[in-house]
């Protein structure tokens, strides 16, 4: 699925300051039984962004209008652990985040993040207590990501922590291609090894 | 350079590594389901590919399915939307596809090992994060999202960079009541659910060495709460014996071929790993969780700990403890329960089921108790008929429901009410995980038996000896 490129991207961020965050929270199983990628945006954070009763909760920070429109996510330690479906990462994207910053990720999560154009950014600890603080005393604090330097900036005071990626993502992830076009390019290499397996 | 099991597998299949980049990694088997496939196929069918190795791939159903009525059309029109979905892509691709009412139909990773799909040295990918079951028998099995299912479908190959690797010694012997579900939740409460992030686990020791290849399943599934990406085994007589003669595995002079590869299949003694842990069997009692991770467990006559003593955030620790309706300090043993749930990757076995009928055998179900028990897959249901366990499970006023995943994450209508308790034997207790509001008791077929004849959270001990 293409995705938009990624190169530099400054905005706001949605504090969510809880460790463990796994993706059955982020999109609760009941909904996933589609068989398309679309609209995932509507069940994002499902359970802690809504009442039984269908009403919004007001003081979960994805429904305070204050944040409305940021395109980046600071979340608490270990986001994304659990389960491997990647509609967690798709319901991200499709909420209009772009970014998601946290002092660890769990791996599936991560690399499904990747894989749809959203781009995970792994800081220290500290960093990431410096952005919540920041982000409590003023949300309209901005946060710029910049892939290329691999740089993650607190605008308001300019202190600034780089972030590692792979080179190889990286290229993805600024020229908008994927992990298929590169295995289409050597399938032959792939057929060759495949009759090497021993079953 | 030495190698470990891991290495020795990763190594050879890697088709070609990437500067700075994953590696090209074959995969021999590839499991598909019904919830994280179709849109897989559809990204496949937008770029004009084709699935290359149909042979290699297995289809079944099991998240979304029903656990009663199974000959009926499935009701759900959005689960079986997604189950036709599944049937018609394996039907146009080419690929074998066990769905409702087939003999082999079950649990993906019950039926992989049962039917011989799964082998040691393989490599092995599903779109479920507990894919992870699979290196019981010394295979790298992973989960893995849709975009790499696709990817999967369409070139046999994943981009992967290769884990870090952690050993995780357990010596010594198992107590009365100990189970393999008890050893793994024991070692998630000891690395919290993060502590194997970035590394793919070996176990090795005397209780893996001793462990039933069942057992070893429940272990390797439960890796991924730690955070791994996947645990595994090395394969031994033990691991050639299940294997041997099920309908998928090698034959004749393709099993003698397939034997002296897997006899190399073991860390050597100089091998290195990245991180390394020891535990002593004799400290592990029959477990149980108490909050909404896997990696808040503690043995179950234990207390819950005080903020004070607990790693991570405070505020989170808090709104866990919320979430279940517990206090620091409470106890768990004699907490009333309202549902007993023994199925899924994780415990839908027969040793699981067996086990169960060990404690409630001569006993009745409290009434305070809804059980669910959910078999992992036909073949299962029809060990239990020809073990006589059925007849065990009616007397003590239990019903036996059809296989699927179930409650484990209630994708069918089998759906812990809100604010209910639960006893689990399956692999999560995430807030809503079981159903919106659902509280879910993390534990083995031993404390789920035990908990569903008394009514409470009950040490299995207490039955087992008297």
């Amino acid at each position: 699925m293409a995705y938009d490129k990624f190169k530099v991207l400054t905005s706001t961020a949605y504090p969510l300051p809880i460790e463990n965050v796994d993706t059955d929270q982020i999109i609760p199983a009941r909904f996933l039984k589609a068989t398309e990628r679309k609209d995932f945006d509507k069940n994002f954070f499902r359970d802690w962004r809504y009442n039984q009763d269908g009403t919004p909760k007001a003081d979960f920070p994805l429904n305070k209008e204050i944040y409305a429109g940021s395109k980046i996510l600071v979340g608490g330690r270990n986001f994304g652990s659990g389960s491997s479906r990647e509609h967690a990462a798709w319901s991200v994207y499709d909420f209009g985040l772009r970014c998601v910053i946290s002092s660890e990720f769990a791996d599936i999560f991560k690399g499904n993040c990747l894989n749809v154009g959203v781009l995970p950014v792994q800081v220290s600890p500290e960093f990431a207590d410096k952005l919540f603080d920041a982000i409590m005393a003023n949300p309209k604090t901005e946060i710029k990501v910049d892939l290329p330097n691999q740089k993650v900036t607190l605008l308001a005071t300019g202190e600034s922590e780089s972030f590692e990626i792979n080179e190889y993502k990286k290229d993805n992830m600024l020229n908008g291609f994927d992990d298929i076009d590169y295995l289409k390019n050597i399938e032959n290499e792939i057929a060759a090894f495949a009759e090497t397996r021993p079953f | 350079m030495a190698k470990t099991l891991f290495d020795k597998v990763w190594d050879s299949h890697v088709v070609r590594s990437v500067k700075d980049g994953p590696d090209v990694f074959f995969i021999d088997r590839h499991f598909i389901h019904e919830v994280t496939s179709p849109v897989a196929f559809l990204g496949l069918e937008s770029r004009g590919n084709r699935v290359v190795y149909p042979e290699r791939t297995f289809a079944t159903a099991d998240h979304n399915t029903p656990t009663i009525n199974q000959h009926l059309p499935v009701e759900d029109p959005l689960s079986a939307n997604q189950l036709d979905a599944l049937e018609n892509n394996a039907k146009k691709h080419g690929i074998s596809h066990w769905g409702l009412g087939n003999k082999n139909n079950g649990i993906v990773h019950v039926v992989g090992p049962e039917n011989g799909i799964t082998l040691p040295g393989a490599t092995i990918v599903c779109g479920d994060s507990h894919t992870s079951t699979h290196g019981a028998f010394g295979a790298i099995a992973f989960g893995i999202g849709t975009s790499e299912v696709e990817m999967v479908l369409s070139t046999q190959c994943i981009m992967q960079p290769k884990p870090k690797k952690m050993r995780i010694n357990v010596n010594g012997k198992l107590g009365l009541g100990v189970t393999p579900k008890d050893v793994a939740l024991y070692i998630i409460s000891k690395q919290t659910t993060s502590g194997a992030t970035g590394y793919f686990v070996e176990y090795a020791g005397d209780v893996f060495k001793d462990m039933t290849m069942e057992g070893r399943m429940t272990v390797c599934n439960l890796s991924i709460e730690m955070g791994a990406r996947g645990g595994m085994i090395a394969p031994d007589a033990k691991t050639f014996e299940y294997i041997k003669g099920r309908s998928l595995t090698p034959k004749g002079a393709d099993w003698d071929k397939a034997m002296k590869y897997w006899e190399t299949l073991y860390t050597e003694e100089d091998a290195e790993f990245d991180a390394e842990f020891n535990y002593e069997a004799s400290d592990i009692e029959p477990m149980i969780t108490y909050g909404t991770n896997p990696g808040m467990g503690m043995g179950v006559t234990k207390s819950i700990p005080i903020v004070a003593n607990v790693k991570g955030g405070a505020e989170t620790y808090k709104k866990s403890l919320g979430y279940m309706s517990f206090s620091e300090g409470d106890a768990m043993i004699g907490k009333p329960i309202d549902f007993v749930f023994l199925g899924s990757c994780t415990n839908g076995r027969i040793e699981d089921f067996r086990a169960f009928c060990s404690i409630v055998e001569g006993r009745k179900k409290a009434d305070n108790v809804t059980a669910w028990l959910v078999p992992g897959s036909h073949k299962v249901v029809d060990q239990i008929k020809a073990e006589g366990l059925d007849k065990i499970i009616d007397d003590a006023g239990f019903e036996l429901r059809e296989p699927g995943c179930s409650a484990c994450l209630a994708m069918n209508d089998d759906k812990i009410p809100a604010g209910k308790l639960s006893v689990s034997t399956s692999n999560r207790n995430f807030e809503g995980r079981q159903g919106p509001g659902s509280r879910t008791l993390l534990a083995s077929p031993l404390v789920a038996a035990a908990s569903a004849v008394e009514g409470v959270v009950t040490d299995p001990r207490t039955l087992l000896v008297s």
